[in-house]
């Protein structure tokens, strides 16, 4: 995708093992509710990882206490070197990590453009927006519409196109498919493999197996809080019996 | 001599005057009331008392450095907003998440405290203050007499609130205050530092009370208590324009001011009710307000 060259290349080879995110001991809480009891991830650069659990197991807390969108987390969570437990969201914001979350988060007192362009630009590298229209050409049309007059699937395209433009080079994506008819989740999964070939590294929450085994390299499976079994892509089927149990389908 | 309704025509002109004038302080300071609750959710019960303190500025400004009514406009404003950043820095900022209950509380303490300790320094007889020279006088319009310092009240006010919407609703820092009303979790986790947006829009929207102050200082005179009186019928206005709605200030300000003087004019009585009365009837058919979300 030549019109898409605007990403970066990949790092060098000596780093591309070291991780991009290194999550120890995550921990968090909302009020007196205790919903992480130690999280431990890693994600390399340019890896596409999901994150598999039933309801409640503990996965969109995850996401959100990456960005420290929780009221009280503990434990470590280094992004390209830097601790940021101790950061406020917007200051890990722009060290390259941004998040779309589950219940899409489209403003409804600003319009389709205003959303996209609502993210600031924090660090290079990000898509311009042409490259963005490109990859949703849906929007193109419903610029000065009120953001939550879209359809679902325009939606998650938004929420998902938003996020390109910051430079942000990890994403966290939180069931982008949900509650979406087929066609449009098939457009989705082919716009992460674009994602992906681009040079993001993604973390995705997701509870469609099908859709999840099709487009990652490893899944992480948690139950009750924590991460409790580590599934790369070729063991996937093998490891299906034992996904059954966690997953509890 | 022309009548309307058996009205002089001159006395409706001028009473819609006087709501007018009225109308543009209600404007200017629902205008703030709105932006704060909508951005902290707390209903700031101390903006009156912040609007007395922007008169009360002037008046010291213009009694011990010898600065008048245009050095004014600019300083009090800005040193009342830099007292409500300071405010929202050390107090509100803890109420964050609670039932907005606690900030009416707060808030509704502040606005005791401050206008008592005005009241304790300089009693509650008022103290005049002189309309500027350039703006004294005033012109005949045929059918009635306007004074300058009016007219230039009515346009300031209207400038002003144009200039807010305008900031609310067209620029990308009205794009992250409305953002942020929604859900401003999300949107600082977007790179926007929201705590500082938080702390500048509540000094912005004090800082709007105070200039209605200043404005205010030549009409009202100075007076402690010159906030309280006016804060119960802009909470009014907030209410029937609806919570949190920017355009609805505005217009229900001036409105409301309007629908006062003319009140005046026909039927005296119930001048000083009619803007209640006004928001039973509203709450009855439209509860969100006339220019409210329905959530």
């Amino acid at each position: 995708m030549p019109e898409l060259a605007t990403a970066k290349a990949g790092p060098p080879p000596e780093l591309a093992t070291r991780p991009m995110l290194r999550v120890a001991a995550l921990q968090a809480w909302y009020g007196e509710s205790h919903i992480l009891h130690g999280v431990d991830l890693e994600i390399r650069p340019g890896e596409l990882v999901t994150l598999l659990g039933r309801n409640g197991a503990g996965k969109t807390t995850t996401l959100r206490s990456l960005m420290g969108m929780v009221p009280r987390r503990e434990g470590s969570v280094v992004l390209e070197d830097q601790e940021t437990i101790r950061l406020p969201p917007h200051r890990i914001a722009r060290l390259g990590m941004a998040i779309c979350p589950e219940e899409r988060g489209i403003f409804a007192s600003l319009t389709v453009e205003e959303n996209l362009l609502l993210p600031p630009q924090l660090r290079s590298g990000g898509m311009d927006l042409q490259a963005v229209m490109e990859l949703f050409p849906n929007l193109q049309e419903r610029m000065s519409s009120q953001g939550t007059k879209l359809s679902g699937g325009e939606q998650q395209m938004l929420a998902i196109g938003r996020i390109l433009r910051t430079g942000a080079r990890l994403l966290l994506l939180d069931e982008p498919t949900e509650g979406l008819a087929p066609v449009i989740v098939q457009h989705i999964g082919a716009t992460i493999h674009r994602l992906k070939a681009e040079g993001f590294t993604i973390l995705l929450v997701e509870q469609n197996l099908k859709f999840a085994s099709s487009i990652a390299e490893r899944h992480y499976v948690m139950d009750r809080g924590r991460v409790v079994d580590e599934i790369p892509a070729d063991r996937f089927q093998s490891s299906m019996p034992q996904l059954q149990t966690h997953l509890g389908v | 001599m022309t009548t309307v309704f058996g009205v002089p025509i001159q006395a409706l002109f001028s009473q819609l005057l006087v709501g007018l004038i009225n109308g543009s302080f209600y404007a200017l300071l629902s205008l703030g009331l709105a932006i704060i609750f909508g951005l902290l959710n707390i209903i700031n019960f101390c903006h009156g008392a912040l609007y007395m303190l922007g008169a009360l500025v002037a008046w010291l400004l213009l009694r011990f450095f010898d600065l008048g009514y245009w050095p004014a406009l600019l300083i009090a404003p800005l040193v009342v907003g830099l007292f409500g950043m300071l405010i929202e820095r050390t107090m509100l900022k803890r109420l964050q998440g609670l039932d907005p209950l606690f900030g009416l509380l707060l808030t509704f303490g502040l606005a005791l405290v401050i206008q008592g300790v005005a009241r304790n320094y300089f009693g509650v007889s008022g103290e005049p203050y002189d309309v500027p020279e350039q703006l004294t006088g005033g012109r005949n319009l045929g059918f009635m007499f306007l004074p300058n310092y009016r007219a230039w009240v009515v346009l300031v006010s209207v400038v002003l609130c144009g200039l807010t919407w305008f900031v609310a609703e067209r620029t990308r820092m009205g794009a992250y205050l409305r953002a942020a009303t929604e859900n401003p979790v999300l949107v600082q986790a977007f790179g926007i530092n929201v705590p500082r947006l938080i702390t500048i829009t509540y000094g912005l929207g004090v800082a709007l009370a105070a200039l209605a102050g200043v404005m205010a200082a030549p009409i009202y005179r100075v007076n402690p208590l010159m906030g309280a009186d006016l804060i119960i019928v802009v909470f009014a206005v907030v209410v029937i324009g609806g919570m949190g709605s920017i355009l609805g200030s505005i217009v229900t300000g001036f409105a409301l001011g309007v629908i006062e003087g003319l009140t005046k004019v026909f039927y005296p009585e119930a001048s000083n009710t009619v803007v209640f009365v006004i928001m039973a009837i509203v709450l009855l058919v439209k509860p969100a307000g006339l220019f409210g979300r329905t959530a």
